[in-house]
């Protein structure tokens, strides 16, 4: 079904998920994250894309009463991230993520980039300096910013923004990163952008994308997920899933007749 | 037909008459607001202006004795000053750091039940008059000083200084808590995101977040500290002594005002008018740190 | 970029550091709740001391129903009762109707002009200005340019214009929680801009007005500094004409004009005796006026955190 010549970076076995309250948000989802490629989340909203994205970086676990069931394994090193012995903060230092609205921190650009190190307690300047140009080169965002880095961040423009919380989550050397609709709240300019990062970005790390558009899904990803009710329905190659799905849900939600 | 119309016109008249009067009426009663300020300008400015047609405003400034009813009048402000300071700066030194750090617990730590819990009974607090913690100063607090410092006068500005700072913790709190909560959990999420304890995110992206409404709580505790009047009042004594020692006894500006109003001075003497004077310091002082916080507060207004 | 190699290798060290920094998490927690719990605590410890200080006269009936008195067991608290009530009337007739038409004019008429935001400065500020200066003001324009004297009238205007700020702030609030779609329901049907703020927005907003109404009112019958200021006699061994009479008109407004005394200032003038034997008094004049303060408080909070949590509009 997939070339089976890429690595697994990540893969989620049976995983469930339940909301405080009891709503069961994710029914036994099985998915692989190959390495250096990108996977896209697709399906209508309420279907639970965000909720499994967001599995992956415990992001559920700052907000009392929730429960995973099943894994979420990390290769080489066959760690369950989920595991109960595993803190959320240390999957969170390996996996990143890059929200639906820029959320720049109320700091200087520089600082914004230089958060990671900082919060992982490195001090030594030359590091932090060459770490954060280097972060705002992969984030392509360097020539804007360059003159101007301790400036307050809000003081860029929504796409310049959400670069920066990019090159914010590439400064500490991520294994995987998450998007989570990163383009939602961008004009069709920046989005164009934003996408071709991310195609830069597949060479050095695994992404995991969530977005509301099958557009950009099938332009952007090498393999795609479409997913209804909290299960996964369909899995498989970008091209194979647009062009010739083999579950009528999948093809109806891609043809548009329903979502 | 004619009639009617007219009739009709009239009867819009009138309607449109009573909307503009009731208009003109509400802008009456909001105006009150400036003409409070107004008055209160006037009074302190006109009563002011006659002490200080006896009393150079260079001796005022740089007198250190403060002893208008004295025989021997000396009319410098410092001593007052110089109290009130002190009772503040105890106060605060007190108050801000650990109402700042209550609120980042209540904020950013505490469990939804405990600050469901804590939140009412800080907003309660806030509401207990300060006669009652004048008690507490001079009964309780002072008392206990004293056993932990021999030689403590009965009263000084140490005691009242603490029981100011404890008056004033649950106003910091509470009010920088509201600062903090109102921080986009978006904001919370990217800090923990890139694998940021709680402290961390607190310190490093919460709190700088909120800046501007503690910085708000701040000012207004600092107003607060300074005009306090019946705390040291009580407990501070009443003489005017130019000290930042807080063992000392010390009158502030607030304490002689009372001081003055409790006793029998005729209407229209240096006395009297000093008063104003001594008001129109505070007043002052006050403003300032009003205009501190207004400006600050623009300073750093949020972005989110 | 890391090789996964020297990310795996780290592995050990990233989670001693965790280790490290978690630490301080914990630490933090501890401080702050321990903060919280001793403010808490010695603001509890307070209060139950002013009562047991209080206790023997708070038990004893004859203490609400004497006169102040030289001799602190026969002195009592019936003429500082008497007139916080009259003052009370007075702050709450001054300050209520005219802030809350304030908080209608700034909500729903104000433009925004200059002389709104004129307004609006001053609001913010007179909130911040120490209770003190009020007290200033009124010795200078009730007392002696206005000719009230050291007055009911006087001390009942004062604390109006003090707590002015807080009922006007507390209106706002309540006024702008009111959704537009009520507003424009209202004039769909034709009514006048006078109809719809009476009729609809007044009327929705009565709860968040009574909250600021009863938090004004508690903040005024605790204020000391303000009717020392103007005045107000410690010593007060007679009631102030009663404002109700037997015989037609059945009103009687002498009490205006009449000397008093207020709760707190009783409990000041006991509290500034030498002797300790007053200090009882001076506590349990205390306990009193926490316990009402209190209860007001209670009262307001509780009615703010249903009214926040019941109406949902939409």
């Amino acid at each position: 079904m997939v070339t089976v010549t890429t690595p697994l970076k990540a893969e989620s076995r049976d995983l469930n998920f339940i909301y405080n309250g009891g709503h069961r948000a994710l029914k036994g989802i099985n998915m692989p994250l190959y390495e250096k490629k990108i996977t896209a989340l697709i399906g209508p909203s309420g279907c639970g894309k965000s909720t499994f994205l967001r599995c992956f970086n415990r992001m559920h676990d700052l907000y009392p009463g929730n429960k995973y069931e099943g894994q979420i394994v990390m290769h080489p090193d066959n760690t369950n991230v989920l595991g109960a012995g595993v803190d959320p903060i240390e999957v969170r230092m390996r996996i990143s993520m890059v929200f639906q609205k820029p959320n720049p921190f109320p700091k200087s650009i520089y600082e914004n980039v230089a958060y990671g190190l900082r919060v992982r307690g490195e001090r030594n300047k030359r590091i932090i300096d060459d770490k954060v140009e280097e972060a705002l080169k992969g984030a392509a965002i360097w020539d804007e910013v360059k003159d101007r880095l301790h400036d307050l961040a809000f003081n860029l423009s929504g796409g310049q923004q959400q670069r920066l919380c990019i090159a914010r989550a590439l400064a500490t050397d991520p294994e995987i990163m998450l998007f989570d609709e990163p383009t939602s709240a961008l004009d069709p300019i920046a989005t164009a952008n934003i996408e071709e990062l991310m195609t830069e970005l597949r060479d050095r790390l695994t992404i995991l994308v969530v977005t509301h558009n099958m557009q950009q899904a099938a332009r952007i990803s090498d393999y795609t997920a479409y997913m209804y009710l909290g299960e996964m329905m369909e899995y498989g190659d970008t091209d194979r899933i647009f062009t010739n799905p083999t579950r009528k849900e999948t093809e109806d939600y891609i043809t548009g007749k329903f979502g | 037909m004619e009639i009617q119309i007219s009739d009709r016109l009239a009867k819009k008249f009138r309607r449109n008459l009573i909307e503009r009067g009731i208009e003109f009426l509400l802008l009456l009663a909001a105006m009150s607001a400036v003409f409070t300020t107004i008055a209160i300008v006037c009074i302190l400015l006109y009563e002011s202006y006659t002490f200080f047609e006896h009393v150079s405003l260079r001796d005022f400034l740089t007198d250190t004795q403060w002893t208008p009813l004295f025989a021997d009048a000396h009319y410098g402000i410092m001593p007052l000053v110089s109290g009130t300071v002190t009772t503040a700066a105890i106060a605060l030194a007190f108050a801000i750091p650990v109402g700042t750090i209550g609120a980042i617990y209540l904020s950013e730590f505490a469990s939804h039940r405990v600050r469901e819990t804590v939140k009412p009974i800080l907003e309660l607090l806030e509401g207990v008059p300060t006669i009652v913690f004048g008690y507490f100063a001079l009964l309780l607090v002072t008392p206990l000083l004293q056993k932990l410092i021999p030689g403590l006068p009965t009263f000084n500005m140490l005691g009242p200084g603490i029981v100011i700072g404890i008056m004033v913790i649950p106003y910091i709190a509470s009010v920088s808590e509201d600062a903090m909560r109102a921080v986009p959990m978006s904001m919370r999420e990217g800090s923990y995101a890139m694998g940021a304890t709680r402290f961390q995110t607190a310190i490093r992206v919460v709190t700088p977040a909120a800046i501007s409404g503690i910085i708000a709580a701040y000012i207004l505790a600092i107003s607060r500290a300074v005009g306090e009047t019946m705390v040291v009042a009580i407990a501070a004594g009443q003489q005017p002594n130019l000290t930042f020692n807080p063992m000392d006894s010390a009158a502030t500006i607030t304490a002689y005002i009372v001081q003055v109003a409790m006793g029998d001075l005729p209407h229209g003497s240096i006395g009297y008018q000093s008063i104003f004077a001594a008001g129109l310091v505070l007043m002052l002082m006050t403003l300032f740190f009003n205009l501190l916080g207004h400006f600050t507060r623009k300073k750093f207004r949020e972005a989110y | 970029m890391n090789t996964e190699a020297s990310t795996l290798k780290d592995l050990d060290a990233v989670r001693s550091m965790i280790k490290r920094h978690k630490l301080n998490d914990y630490i933090f927690g501890a401080v702050g709740l321990s903060f919280i719990m001793l403010i808490l605590l010695t603001l509890l410890v307070l209060f139950i001391d002013l009562i047991i200080d209080g206790y023997p006269k708070l038990m004893s009936w004859d203490f609400f129903t004497s006169f102040p008195s030289r001799r602190a067991a026969s002195a009592g608290l019936l003429s500082a009762l008497v007139g916080s009530a009259l003052v009370m009337i007075i702050t709450f007739v001054s300050a209520v109707p005219m802030g809350v038409a304030a908080a209608i004019y700034l909500e729903e008429y104000a433009k925004k002009n200059w002389l709104s935001e004129v307004i609006e400065v001053n609001v913010t500020n007179l909130a911040a200005v120490p209770s003190i200066i009020y007290g200033l003001l009124a010795l200078g324009l009730f007392v002696y340019i206005l000719d009230f004297g050291t007055s009911i009238l006087t001390a009942g205007l004062t604390l109006g214009l003090l707590i002015l700020p807080v009922v006007i702030v507390a209106t706002r609030e309540a006024i702008r929680g009111i959704p537009v779609a009520i507003r424009e329901a209202a004039y769909a049907v034709g009514a006048t801009k006078w109809q719809v703020v009476s009729q609809h927005v007044v009327r929705y907003a009565t709860g968040g007005i009574l909250t600021g109404v009863i938090i004004g009112m508690a903040r005024a019958i605790g204020e000391t500094a303000p009717v020392i200021t103007i005045g107000a006699l410690t010593f007060i061994a007679f009631l102030p004409p009663s404002p109700v009479t037997t015989s037609a008109p059945f009103l009687n407004f002498d009490w205006l004009w009449s000397g008093f005394t207020v709760l707190p200032i009783q409990m000041f003038s006991w509290l500034s005796r030498p002797g300790a034997d007053f200090h009882v008094n001076a506590a349990a004049a205390g306990a009193v006026i926490i316990v009402v303060t209190l209860l007001m408080n209670g009262i307001a909070i509780r009615m703010r955190y249903n009214i926040r949590k019941k109406i949902k509009w939409q």
